[in-house]
């Protein structure tokens, strides 16, 4: 895999790892970010990753971008001899799929869609050759999902699926954007899912929506004091289906501010994980759970 | 201290020089659009050059003060009004106890910059005071001004004098028409052939009605032209789409190809839409004062260019503050 690397404008260099989304790619612009970091080169003043790529934001005041780009160029290329392997975190997520809110958002802004006839969760299942609502749903929460970026607006999550690329599911995007999305939404564009941290609009397809906030600008959240959004680029997220009186009882549980998230710390290898992807999966379950 | 909001104008926020350090989860720079602008009426009032102040748009709010304060408008040509008395924008000027402050109607420019001394004393979040809307974060509840709301102002370190003025050639406004903002190719520059890439530079695009904090878009100009591709898996199926990156402040995305989006200072931090390339960091104030179907023209520069502007940007900045001192 060979970066690209641009200038943006006289304030960034943004670095393509991959044109193509892959865990492998991500990785990289994960460990390099890393090493940005850890680096603290003079004036730089963000360090974004992203899927498959990054950015670095900087003072061309204090670095000279040509100096800048030369440092990101051998961080780069000392990143290939680094193990992939990260210490992260694996969180569980509950998800009311084909809930009302969305249900009803979707019906609202029907004539954007692909298919005026059917709801999201019937048009993922038929493109994605499944047979149905039921098995769309064991399909999206059967294995975990990479944390692979944070953006868009604040706190919002994209999540990768962790399985091979033929078994990954893959939906576009509306054919035009939504004004509106129910906050908390699960959503899915191409081939990531995303949880929309805030209400508005939105151009992925919604299959659920999840109880628990993940990102909270007042910081009342208990799990949210030390800061206002969830996510890291990284944590791994397993979907847990509810029924909706579980789903009721969550959001009660939050309010009353005793929503207590399963969050685990974990150590994750991409060299095992390839080797048997399903037995991995299940050692992470294990891990979510306890066992 | 307090400002009584008695009218909200448009959409009017507290900002300053923003939160850096939050991008890579989302969450934007803010801070005022036209930095330049909100400087300069902070230095009028005597306060530190990063206070916060309001950032109305195309109009103005109406204020009660409930102690007396020295106050500037500066950026847009947005007349205020003291109980219905002109005063000048640019110059600093006295507000007794009781008065109200409105606005005439906008005669130029976007954005007013309003600094009452002492600043907008709205909580410190991440850093800053400014409003990120789209978040619900910071400025005054994380939203823009309604009326009734009390705006808490705090203590002037000095009392600013009244009748300082900005003289006109350090004002930064944008001049000329077609404004010309000046952009560096790159990004995602190769997606578009080579005719395109020169059309993007030669037309002469307008400001749609679609330009707020987050972006400001572009009409008018030639769609531009994909070089063919097998789509990357990830991306998406349109020639436009991307695997979703990170997007620069000043970045420029063409949604299938047809009308660019800069995006400005509470941009979303990333998406799935290829960019052309980026508008200099020393235009980005010209466009937070743009309104809509101003005419516009991409300059292309090089990095050697961006430079050379960016200084003179920041020696006008070295001069307003050696004139205000």
């Amino acid at each position: 895999m060979q970066t690209r690397f641009s200038f943006g404008g006289d304030e960034h260099i943004f670095a393509e790892v991959g044109e193509a989304m892959s865990l492998e790619a991500f990785f990289k612009s994960l460990f390099i970010t890393n090493a940005v970091r850890d680096a603290k080169i003079k004036g730089v003043t963000e360090i974004c990753p992203a899927n498959a790529s990054y950015q670095v934001k900087f003072d061309p005041d204090q670095i000279k971008p040509d100096d800048l780009l030369t440092e990101l160029k051998r961080l780069d290329s000392a990143s290939e001899k680094s193990e992939p392997v990260i210490k992260t975190r694996i969180i569980e997520i509950p998800v009311l799929y084909n809930d009302p809110w969305t249900h009803e958002t979707l019906m609202r802004f029907r004539e954007r869609h692909q298919d005026p006839n059917g709801t999201d969760l019937e048009y993922a299942a038929r493109i994605n050759g499944l047979d149905g609502v039921d098995a769309f749903i064991k399909s999206h929460s059967s294995a975990p999902w990479f944390v692979s970026m944070v953006g868009f607006v604040a706190g919002l999550p994209f999540l990768y699926q962790m399985v091979e690329r033929k078994r990954q599911l893959q939906a576009p995007k509306y054919l035009r954007p939504r004004t509106d999305t129910p906050k908390l939404t699960v959503g899915h564009g191409g081939c990531f899912s995303c949880i929309y941290s805030v209400r508005g609009a939105g151009g992925y397809q919604m299959f659920g929506i999840t109880p628990m906030p993940i990102y909270d600008p007042n910081q009342n959240i208990s799990y949210l004091r030390d800061f206002m959004c969830l996510f890291r680029p990284g944590d791994i997220v397993k979907w847990k289906p509810i029924d909706r009186a579980a789903y009721d009882a969550a959001v009660a549980d939050v309010d009353a501010g005793r929503f207590a998230p399963v969050i685990r710390d974990v150590s994750f290898s991409l060299t095992e994980f390839n080797r048997d992807v399903d037995a991995y999966n299940a050692k992470l379950d294990g891990v979510l759970h306890g066992r | 201290m307090a400002v009584k909001v008695l009218k909200p104008g448009l959409a009017t926020t507290v900002q300053d020089l923003g939160r850096p350090g939050y991008y890579h989860i989302g969450i934007p720079l803010s801070g005022g659009m036209d930095r330049h602008a909100l400087v300069a009426a902070n230095l009028l009032v005597g306060n530190d050059a990063g206070a916060a102040v309001l950032e109305a748009v195309f109009m103005g709010p109406e204020l009660e003060f409930t102690e007396d304060a020295t106050v500037a408008v500066t950026g847009a040509e947005l007349p205020p009004k003291l109980d219905g008395e002109p005063r000048e924008t640019w110059t600093s000027f006295r507000v007794k106890r009781g008065q109200i402050l409105s606005f005439d109607f906008l005669k130029q420019g976007a954005r007013g910059y309003i600094a009452v001394a002492g600043g907008i004393d709205v909580p410190v979040v991440l850093g800053s005071r400014s409003t990120y809307a789209l978040g619900a974060l910071g400025g005054f509840k994380g939203r823009k001004l309604d009326a009734g709301d009390e705006l808490p102002i705090g203590s002037a370190a000095a009392t600013g004098k009244d009748g300082r003025t900005v003289a006109r050639d350090l004002r930064g406004q944008p001049a000329g028409m077609p404004t010309e903002l000046r952009a560096m190719p790159g990004l995602y520059w190769h997606r578009i052939t080579e005719a395109a890439g020169n059309g993007f530079f030669s037309d002469t695009w307008k400001v749609a009605p679609e330009a707020d904090r987050i972006g400001y878009r572009f009409k008018g100009g030639k769609p531009l032209e994909f070089v063919p591709r097998e789509p990357p898996f990830g991306a998406g199926s349109d020639p436009s789409n991307i695997t979703d990156a990170c997007y620069p402040y000043g970045s420029i995305q063409v949604p299938g190809g047809t009308e660019p989006i800069v995006l400005h200072r509470d941009a979303v931090s990333g998406g799935g839409y290829f960019m052309v390339g980026t508008v200099i960091a020393a235009d980005m104030d010209l466009i937070g004062q743009l309104q809509p179907n101003t005419p516009v023209k991409f300059v292309k520069v090089d990095m050697n260019q961006a430079l050379a502007v960016r200084k003179s940007r920041s020696e006008l900045l070295g001069k307003l503050h050696n004139a205000l001192a």
